[in-house]
């Protein structure tokens, strides 16, 4: 996971279901995204949530087309990610 | 997630919780009552609706506002400063092509320090679950009938960031006041559920 993201990325979210609390919504497991701008940094919630101490991280809103989610529809849904669950997708993949 | 929030086994639950807290000395009796009380007291949709008005009459502040929301609004004496610590506003603005509309998929998240309590609507699965997959099929149910070529963004609250939509300004409103502007904005508005 590289920590040079940049606004305009496309970057595919995890797609793991993870065993504990977790901020990638169902829908938007293993979906490619466009990062649309940095939300602050902050420690994740996965990890705050199991009493673990963890480092601040950047989170991004995340722009996904309805299509790519759901497999139909017109509109765009923006989800906040922490940096974590996103992996780069290069150009010419 | 649970959409139920008003289960008399998990109050029950809170209220145990609460006396051993009291018992052992960590709280004072009624103090979380208390903490509630003084976190809405400054809560409230006429918040949002003086943002609007100010940044429908004042395009500077439009602009602050979009890029900085929580730096803007310090210029009309308001904060995100209500609770434990400053939450991010991220505002979002109506266009003639694009119409945006806020959920919290996950739990209710809302700034409730700035605009107050969500409405329970807001809190429904049936929103929460549906808006994400067909918002113009909601949008519709709640009387808002958009142009089949406006966009629509919805913003799902999934983490950090609080959001607030800023509504397009109503035609024929030129001669109003800023108050007067402010009288026109809803709620479901500043959620995006309504036109203003």
């Amino acid at each position: 996971m590289g920590t040079d993201l940049v606004p305009g990325d496309r970057v595919r979210t995890r797609a793991t279901d993870p065993a504990g609390h977790t901020r990638l919504p169902r829908y938007a497991r293993g979906a490619v995204g466009v990062l649309v701008e940095r939300a602050g940094r902050h420690p994740l919630a996965d990890d705050r949530a199991r009493g673990v101490a963890a480092e601040p991280q950047p989170v991004w809103h995340v722009r996904f087309a309805a299509a790519e989610l759901f497999g139909a529809g017109d509109h765009t849904v923006t989800v906040e990610l922490w940096q974590e669950y996103l992996t780069r997708v290069e150009e010419d993949a | 997630m649970s959409g139920e929030h008003g289960s008399s086994v998990i109050a029950a639950r809170v209220r145990h919780v609460e006396a051993l807290l009291e018992a052992r000395g960590l709280l004072d009796a009624g103090e979380i009552d208390t903490r509630i009380d003084e976190f809405l007291a400054g809560g409230s949709p006429a918040n949002g609706a003086r943002i609007v008005a100010r940044a429908w009459v004042d395009p500077g502040f439009a602009e602050r506002l979009l890029a900085d929301a929580n730096t803007a609004i310090r210029e009309v004496g308001l904060s995100m400063a209500g609770g434990l610590q400053e939450q991010r506003l991220k505002v979002v603005a109506n266009t003639a092509a694009e119409h945006n509309v806020v959920v919290c998929t996950l739990c209710s998240c809302y700034p409730i320090a700035l605009l107050g309590p969500s409405p329970s609507w807001y809190k429904s699965e049936a929103y929460r679950s549906r808006v994400v997959r067909d918002p113009r099929g909601v949008l519709v149910e709640f009387g808002l009938e958009l142009p089949a070529d406006t966009r629509i963004a919805v913003w799902d609250a999934s983490a950090e960031s609080r959001y607030m939509v800023l509504p397009r300004r109503p035609a024929g409103t030129g001669s109003l006041s800023e108050t007067e502007l402010a009288g026109l904005v809803t709620r479901k508005g500043l959620i995006g559920t309504a036109a203003v």
